[in-house]
């Protein structure tokens, strides 16, 4: 359970970071936490020759409002997500969800941007990215570009970050008072990865939900929208009929990926209980 | 390839200097370069809590944060803690409610339990036991681990009224 040996250097700077993916390429790993990066490392499931240690690059910290967004750097940490008084108060999903990431010690170096370039189905933000709907701003050498989450997550363990490419943080815009959210996680004990996931956002008036985002996790290779779902519910009134009907759409239309915990027809099974579960706790806001 | 890595940190109050491996991890550097053996080793991958150790503050698991890392950082194992007397009602109460039995995860469990009652002094008896699921017990049960947080974040709280 030790690592293969490697080399180490601390990164001052985004330029010098990109010289060193250019010159190193795949023989070299960014690390941010590392909370996944050395797990991986010490059961030698990967064997870098260098680590990239970008823990320095103040571009890459901070929350703060700008213009008409949210920004969230991609080396803040799950536990300085929990406790923003910004996010709660424009990303409030983010807060509710962090306390479900593995352990505290974890969430104490483990960071927003890692958890999202890595792109684990079983994770919480990429999910929660996507339904808060954020922009990725990545630079690389050809200079920087932004791609909406919706667009981020492509495949298992793979975003459309470039390989030249590094996350700055993400642009979220910012909740208004009429944003209703559930967060839901169903795990065998806490802090385990999830079996199945919801990050539901909406804006509500009165009973009448619109701009819904339903994005379920943990059940696919990559976070999934329940885009028919999300249609029969906007711009109606919401009452347990329709709430009947957007279970049963959701459940036709994600197609669900068995894992060590449980089968395709029990993921699609859990997918209708999370989204009861999370519209009428939105409904009763 | 891996030239050592000349370091500098404060643990446990004091200055230390070495050259070290950048894989070599913070935990085995604690234990086996500086002798401190509170933290433990239990699984290596950041699951069983038994590494915990302090870092500018905060917890992390020992096993999954280099040594390089902690370059000028302040680190605290459960010695130094106990030195400074800062985990001293703590261990009390686990006496008293026979929290430990080997004491593998004992160490952990302190840090852990100290950081929850600095950072969620309002936690409820549920909120601790979630806290605390990054520590594992194989002889407890927890239960009586729990008892002994609740005891104090109890009596903090009555002090605080």
């Amino acid at each position: 359970m030790k690592a293969a040996a490697f080399d180490y250097i601390k990164a001052q700077s985004v330029p010098e970071v990109l010289a060193l993916m250019s010159e190193h390429g795949d023989d070299a790993r960014l690390m941010a936490g590392g909370q996944t990066l050395l797990a991986t490392l010490n059961m030698r499931l990967s064997e870098p020759q260098l680590l990239i240690d970008i823990t320095e690059l103040t571009e890459l910290k901070g929350i703060e409002i700008i213009g008409e967004h949210l920004w969230v750097g991609a080396l803040v940490t799950h536990t300085e997500i929990e406790n923003a008084a910004l996010v709660k108060k424009y990303a409030p999903i983010l807060c509710a969800a962090a306390p479900h990431i593995a352990h505290r010690a974890i969430r104490n170096l483990g960071t927003w941007g890692g958890s999202l370039v890595y792109g684990d189905p079983a994770a919480e933000w990429p999910a929660c990215s996507i339904a808060v709907n954020a922009t990725m701003v990545v630079r690389g050498l050809q200079g920087e570009r932004r791609i909406l989450a919706s667009d981020f997550f492509v495949d298992l363990y793979t975003t459309a970050l470039a390989p030249d490419e590094i996350l700055m943080g993400t642009e979220i815009p910012l909740a208004n008072a009429k944003q209703v959210f559930s967060f839901q996680e169903l795990a065998r004990r806490h802090g385990d990865y999830a079996v199945a996931g919801l990050a539901a956002v909406a804006k509500k008036t009165g009973q009448v939900f619109s701009d819904c985002h339903f994005v379920f996790f943990s059940v696919a290779t990559t976070p999934v929208a329940a885009v028919q779902a999300q249609s029969l519910v906007n711009d109606q009134a919401v009452n347990a009929e329709l709430i009947a009907a957007a279970v049963a759409a959701a459940r036709a239309e994600i197609e669900t990926m068995e894992d060590i915990t449980n089968s395709a027809a029990a993921k699609s099974h859990l997918v209708g209980v999370l989204l009861e579960r999370a519209l009428k706790k939105m409904l009763a806001e | 390839m891996n030239p050592k890595i000349p370091i500098e940190m404060i643990v446990n109050g004091n200055r230390v200097q070495a050259e070290i491996e950048p894989r070599r991890h913070l935990v085995d550097f604690l234990r086996e370069d500086l002798g401190l053996k509170g933290p433990h080793l239990g699984c290596e991958q950041g699951a069983c809590g038994a590494c915990t150790v302090r870092v500018n503050g905060q917890i992390v698991r020992g096993c999954l944060y280099l040594a390089v890392q902690a370059n000028g950082k302040v680190v605290d194992t459960v010695e130094g803690l106990t030195a400074q007397g800062a985990l001293t009602e703590l261990q009390d109460a686990f006496m008293r409610r026979n929290a430990m039995q080997c004491g593998f995860c004992s160490s952990g469990m302190l840090l852990a339990a100290a950081e929850l009652i600095e950072q969620q002094p309002q936690a409820t008896r549920a909120e601790v036991r979630e806290w605390i699921s990054g520590n594992y017990c194989r002889c407890t049960g927890y239960h009586s681990i729990v008892d002994a947080i609740m005891d104090i974040l109890e009596a903090q709280r009555e002090q605080t009224e």
